[in-house]
């Protein structure tokens, strides 16, 4: 069972506080991405939850028992780290087997949880090999299968895929999923990327200089960003937010539109093509509108403009709404 | 930077390096050489190189003379001893240092090399008269402590500097792996470091084996080790060359053989990391 | 980083450590500076008491104190000069591709493994012995009269005997750093039209600067204690020509038996070594935490 429950928890480093207080609770089996810029507090809240650090005031709960001043040891989470943090000296089956050494595990048991463990994750053939030996993907894979031995209350993954090249990210992300599905067990995902919040996440938690910006499934944050900078930090490319005049008419400080919600063609707008990016399926230009400035247009298949073309643009599809403080209306 | 040079460059530097080499290494070569001539030989003018009457007869009166295995013993006691007694203190410390850093860490650190730099002469006094009323003086025990405490902050220093490279991400691993700190330490941290453990100790060793201060000062015959011997035998000069010869070799080559072994750590080690 | 906990066990493990070096800094730190303000005469044990500073004025008026100031400084400063230099051209020779790297650098290193008095014995009696010398040898045989090397030149044949010990030191450290030089970069400074005096000098040089530094204040923490090479070889002689602050604190303690005289330039002397190892730690310890 993993369900984690955080009361008023913050943390400082001296004078700064890095965490001014977050409340949240997380459901036993769900899959939460915690997702922010460099530097918003994601990582150390991850590693509050793991006991790696202290938090300064605040209760952590896990499966309603005060965990907060419980060394990581005693938590019963199991994590995976950036860099895997492999053991360089220890075999595949010896670093799979390294949680269950601890926790005094009988040698049969330990050797059917890795034999097991490695068959799920494709490691049967290296469990003799040191990580060194490994590729990339394959020791992110040993990092995972160290996590899941020891059938942990809950997963840990702080930017688990960072070190990964693109393609690698792409397979890597499906199989975390996967794993999620068939083990059911509570993830909290840590990362700066947030494609990889939208595809794996049933919850994300948006953190910016510590505090928790917004909490929902992905598509809701997406439709309905409660403030400026959900607004702005979720979709690719980035929600067009206009201000000034174009703004008051629709009654509101700020307007935001999503690129694939304007159209090119008819319209209000007229502004002189900069950049045009063509990948076939999709058009991304960025047309400078006087008044406005720079607009992002997405086009579902070919747009027939170029850099330097005149075109007029028109909104298509929902604006967002936001007042002078920045929430939405 | 490993460039092509032309072959008669090549061969110029090649030449020029050897010979630098060998006048750095000569007055060795040339003490081992000594030590295997007759007394007369080794004293001849003109010096004799090939012509000389070879013998092994040195050895054997320095090794009958002079108890030789004692002081052999003792110098692998104290400095072996030291050693491993200092790694006991350090590893813990370099430990805390590398992984839980704090804002005086560099201080401290700067600090215990300080130490170093206080001239032993100076305090030599007191220290002797604190061994004697220990009752430490010429003792292995005595020694072993005092150049353990001499030698710590480089060992401290040294190992901060391995350890410092082990990424402290493991060791979070370890923890949230279920280790406790002592796990922690046996199972992922000892044996990570390990090459950096051996080679402090292998340069501790050679360190104490040749420190000619104290080993002179704190002993009289019991516990002295060969650096104390040799200082004993160089008094009566001249007539003694090849015997002077044969006890430095002996006293020199069971460390001139393991500092080869261990010259690639070396400079890392006494640098403490600075120039790798 | 860290935690509460983790900084508790921290602070435990450091402890045993910081607590015997303070010790073994403070208490003989502390008998000194006692003795150095009492009389206390071997040879007249009966009087003793407390003198002032009776015992640093005769330091200080003494003549032999200002040479042996001077000779300390000369041979820190002789030794570090001669191994830097020396010690620089012969890595850069060394760095090049030249046959059997590996067994030279075994040579090269030898002299550092050789224990003081050894090393002094052998250079003494081996080499510098104006009748069964080496170099006397060398000398009689160009048909001059040999060099009395501890008679006349006593200060110069201790910074050359400390030199052939600490050479390999710093020949060694520099060779490390001038392998860790990339080819490109000085292939780069060839394509920009540097000579070779100018790869050396801008390139070369500020790439080494950190060993040079390095290798500087770890020499002089060794060379500031030197004793053992002095005591075997010239005893600070003849007259007191050769003698250095601690040689010059060992002849009071061991010939004059007057244990506050020497406890009086012991203090001078950690002093003075504070004030070096401060200049020291402030300019070149920035390098030394990587």
């Amino acid at each position: 069972m993993g369900k984690i429950q955080l009361t008023k928890v913050r943390k400082s480093f001296g004078e700064v506080d890095v965490i001014p207080g977050i409340d949240l609770t997380i459901e036993n089996g769900e899959f939460v991405v915690f997702v922010g810029p460099s530097g918003c507090g994601k990582s150390t809240l991850l590693r509050l939850i793991a006991g790696l650090e202290d938090t300064t005031s605040g209760v952590i709960d896990i499966d309603g028992k005060d965990a907060t001043s419980l060394p990581p040891a005693k938590r019963g989470l199991a994590m995976v780290f950036q860099s895997y943090a492999l053991y360089p000296h220890m075999t595949v089956r010896k670093n799979i087997a390294f949680p269950l050494k601890m926790a005094g595990m009988d040698q049969a048991e330990q050797d059917k949880r890795v034999e097991r463990a490695a068959k799920v994750l494709n490691l049967a053939n290296y469990l003799d090999r040191r990580p060194g030996q490994l590729s990339g993907g394959q020791r992110q894979r040993v990092a995972i299968g160290r996590a899941i031995v020891r059938e942990p209350a809950a997963f840990l993954f702080d930017e688990p895929l960072s070190n990964l090249d693109a393609a690698l990210r792409v397979g890597m992300r499906q199989e975390i999923s996967e794993l999620h599905q068939s083990l059911k067990t509570t993830m909290i995902y840590v990362t700066h990327d947030q494609v990889e919040a939208m595809t794996m996440a049933d919850k994300i938690v948006v953190l910016n200089a510590g505090r928790i910006e917004q909490v929902g499934a992905p598509l809701e944050l997406y439709h309905t960003p409660k403030n400026l900078f959900v607004a702005g930090f979720i979709g690719s490319p980035k929600m067009n937010l206009i201000e000034g005049a174009e703004a008051a008419k629709h009654n509101a400080h700020t307007i935001g539109i999503r690129p694939e919600h304007i159209t090119v063609g008819e319209g209000p707008w007229e502004g002189v093509v900069g950049l045009s990016e063509h990948l076939g399926s999709d058009s991304f230009i960025k047309v400078d509108v006087a008044g406005l400035g720079i607009i992002n247009v997405r086009g579902s298949g070919e747009l027939n403009v170029h850099h330097g073309d005149r075109v007029r643009l028109a909104p298509a599809g929902k604006i967002h709404r936001f007042d002078s403080q920045g929430l939405a209306i | 930077m490993a460039r092509s040079l032309s072959p008669r460059r090549k061969l110029i530097t090649t030449l020029s390096a050897w010979t630098v080499a060998l006048i750095i290494f000569f007055p060795v070569l040339w003490m081992i050489l000594t030590s295997f001539k007759t007394e007369p030989s080794a004293v001849a003018m003109p010096p004799q190189f090939l012509s000389a009457d070879w013998t092994l007869e040195n050895y054997v009166e320095v090794w009958a003379r002079s108890d030789y295995p004692r002081f052999f013993w003792n110098s692998v006691v104290i400095s072996v001893g030291s050693t491993l007694l200092g790694l006991a203190f350090a590893i813990p410390a370099a430990w805390a240092m590398a992984f839980v850093p704090g804002k005086k860490t560099k201080d401290l650190l700067m600090w215990m090399l300080s130490t170093k730099m206080m001239p032993a002469v100076a305090v030599m006094i007191p220290l002797y008269l604190l061994f004697l009323k220990l009752g430490l003086i010429d003792t292995k025990i005595g020694l072993v402590m005092a150049l353990m405490l001499m030698n710590l902050p480089i060992i401290i220093w040294m190992l901060y500097t391995y350890f410092k490279e082990i990424p402290g991400e493991i060791l979070e691993a370890a923890r949230m792996d279920g280790a406790g700190l002592w796990n922690e330490i046996i199972h992922v941290l000892t044996p990570m470091a390990l090459p950096g453990i051996a080679s402090t100790m292998l340069l501790n060793i050679i360190l104490a084996w040749n420190e000619a201060f104290w080993t002179i000062v704190l002993t009289t015959t019991k516990a002295a080790p060969l650096s104390a011997f040799i200082a004993s035998f160089s008094a009566p000069q001249g007539l003694f060359y090849a015997k002077l010869s044969a006890a430095s070799a002996m006293a020199i080559l069971p460390i001139l053989i393991l500092g080869w072994f261990s010259q690639k750590q070396l400079v890392r080690g006494l640098t403490f990391g600075a120039v790798k | 980083m860290s935690t509460q906990s983790s900084r508790l066990a921290a602070r435990l493990m450091v402890a045993p450590s910081v607590a015997v070096l303070l010790i073994w800094m403070i208490v003989p730190l502390a008998m000194t500076l006692y003795y150095s303000f009492r009389l206390y005469r071997l040879i007249s044990p009966e009087r003793t008491g407390w003198t002032g500073f009776t015992n640093y004025v005769w330091f200080f008026q003494s003549p032999e104190f200002w040479l042996a100031m001077g000779n300390t400084l000369a041979l820190v400063g002789g030794v570090l000069a001669i191994t830097v230099v020396l010690g620089l051209l012969i890595a850069l020779l060394i760095d090049q591709p030249v046959k059997g790297q590996g067994i030279l650098r075994i040579l090269v290193i030898a002299p550092f493994f050789v224990m003081p008095p050894v090393a002094a014995s052998i250079l003494e009696n081996l080499f510098m012995h104006p009748q069964n010398g080496l170099f006397a040898a060398i000398a009689m045989g160009f048909g001059a009269q040999p060099i009395l090397f501890l008679q006349d030149y006593p200060m110069l044949s201790v910074i050359g005997i400390v030199s052939w010990e600490w050479l390999p030191f710093s020949t060694l450290i520099l060779l490390t750093a001038l392998q860790s030089l990339s080819s490109e970069q000085l292939e780069a400074a060839e394509m920009d039209g540097a000579s070779a005096f100018n790869r050396f000098r801008f390139i070369i040089l500020p790439h080494a600067t950190r060993a040079i530094t390095v290798v500087i204040l770890i020499q002089t923490i060794f060379l500031l204690g030197i004793f053992g090479e002095i005591f075997t070889t010239t005893q600070g002689g003849p007259g007191s020509a050769s003698t250095t602050l601690p040689y010059m604190i060992f002849k009071q303690a061991i010939a004059a038996k007057d244990i506050g005289r020497a406890a009086a330039g012991g203090i001078i002397a950690v002093i003075l070594a504070n004030i070096v190892a401060y200049f020291l730690m402030r300019g070149i310890g920035r390098h030394l935490d990587a």
